[in-house]
């Protein structure tokens, strides 16, 4: 096989290590042996290339999934996936999951005390369109209590799941609501070291997306790894 | 050159969100070349992960991937055939994926590229399935042979057991899984 250009490497500070002792949770999940650098080959510049068939006509409307709308503040999300030189991302699966206005998620093991809402699942999938816009409408998520440390909250978000163009360009990210004052005690968000970086996890309020007495709008780009520029030698 | 989005944590609460009926299956079960792949994954105190979501990425069993990038016309795709399978941990830390084995993509042995999710992982862990049959094969993998520490090179080679593949992951300690800095 000849030489295959590969993926470029994120500049450091851009994702957070695995080893975070402020995220109880990696104590005995991140691993510590260093990681086998992988010349890219063809397995990791392919990955799965969706097409129409798992999409339904609701989901990427997450207030229409149920008979009644859900409560909470009604929100359209919507922005473009790039790649790392601003290119345009096309046809490609985005996938969100996020809990309900109370702050509680459709899952047996969250505990939280607060109300389940019965016309609120909290999953959608869209694909993006030629130029990589993804548009979901839903409600604002919650922030909720988690056990990490003394009274500890979550900011409100919501999950994103991508996989780009390739298995390398897969990312699974949080996209945060602007001046949301549990950012500073939140050591998810905080894992990003570079200040820099975790602004590129916070959505934008924007008026024109807004639709009058309707729905706020929040738009977030998402930017997946950039591409090498020649091919390596095989 | 704009910088990337971070990675965040899958978190706990995925199940509602990702997992998809019949993720789990590549191929149908009476495929005359059907393979299961079983495993369990391991945090560093030895516990189960009844939290975590395997991915797994492939080529057809002639070493095609059905993507615009493998434009070797010679090898066919396989209609129904995708290569991507997705299946979250049960309440015992198992997955399981049924599969064919993917032919060779020269110089590299058969393999099944893997990704690995879960709470307390703020970013995905990359790692390979080789397979036990491939003795010659994985000799001349670059990957394989790139690692002197046998007991680490063997972390990535499926183990046969009871007519099925065992392929645990252990993200931690002593037994951590070979994972690539991708």
């Amino acid at each position: 096989m000849t030489g295959v250009a590969g993926y470029r490497r994120d500049e450091p500070g851009t994702h957070p290590a695995y080893d975070t002792p402020e995220y109880g949770s990696t104590r005995l999940r991140a691993p510590d042996r260093p990681l086998i650098v992988l010349p890219h080959s063809l397995s990791e510049i392919t990955g799965p290339v969706y097409g129409h068939e798992r999409m339904g006509p609701l989901d990427d409307d997450l207030t229409r999934q149920h008979e009644g709308e859900p409560l909470g503040e009604r929100i359209i999300v919507t922005g473009r996936v790039l790649d790392g030189d601003g290119r345009p991302v096309r046809n490609a699966l985005v996938e969100i999951w996020q809990c309900n206005a109370a702050g509680r998620y459709v899952h047996q093991v969250d505990q939280h005390p607060a109300p389940l809402d019965p016309n609120f699942s909290g999953a959608g999938r869209c694909l993006t369109d030629d130029d990589g816009r993804y548009r979901f409408i839903t409600i604002k998520p919650g922030a909720y209590p988690w056990g990490n440390h003394e009274n500890a909250w979550r900011p409100a978000h919501i999950h994103f799941s991508l996989f780009g163009t390739a298995f390398a360009t897969r990312l699974v990210s949080q996209m945060y609501f602007p001046g949301d004052p549990l950012f500073e005690y939140d050591p998810i968000f905080q894992s990003v070291r570079d200040p820099r970086a975790r602004e590129r996890m916070i959505a934008r309020f924007d008026l024109p997306t807004t639709e009058p007495e309707w729905a706020l709008g929040y738009q977030w780009d998402i930017v997946l790894r950039g591409r090498e520029a020649t091919p390596m030698e095989p | 050159m704009l910088g990337s989005t971070p990675s965040q944590t899958v978190g706990p609460f995925f199940a509602f969100g990702l997992p998809y009926e019949g993720g789990e299956r590549l191929v149908e079960p009476g495929d005359p070349d059907a393979v299961r792949i079983e495993g369990t994954v391991f945090d560093g105190a030895g516990d189960p992960l009844d939290d975590a979501l395997i991915e797994i990425w492939q080529a057809n069993r002639l070493g095609r991937y059905r993507h615009p990038e493998d434009d070797r016309d010679d090898l066919p795709l396989e209609d129904g055939f995708i290569g991507f399978g997705r299946c979250p941990t049960d309440a015992q830390g198992r997955f399981s994926f049924v599969t064919v084995k993917p032919g060779a993509v020269a110089p590299e042995a058969p393999h099944i590229n893997v990704i690995v999710l879960a709470r307390g992982l703020l970013r995905h862990l990359f790692t390979r399935i080789y397979f036990p049959d491939e003795a010659d094969a994985n000799a001349a993998d670059p990957l394989l042979s790139s690692l002197d520490d046998e007991a680490l090179r063997a972390t990535l080679i499926a183990r046969p057991r009871d007519g099925v593949l065992r392929f645990d992951i252990h993200l931690q300690g002593e037994r951590q899984t070979a994972f690539l800095d991708v």
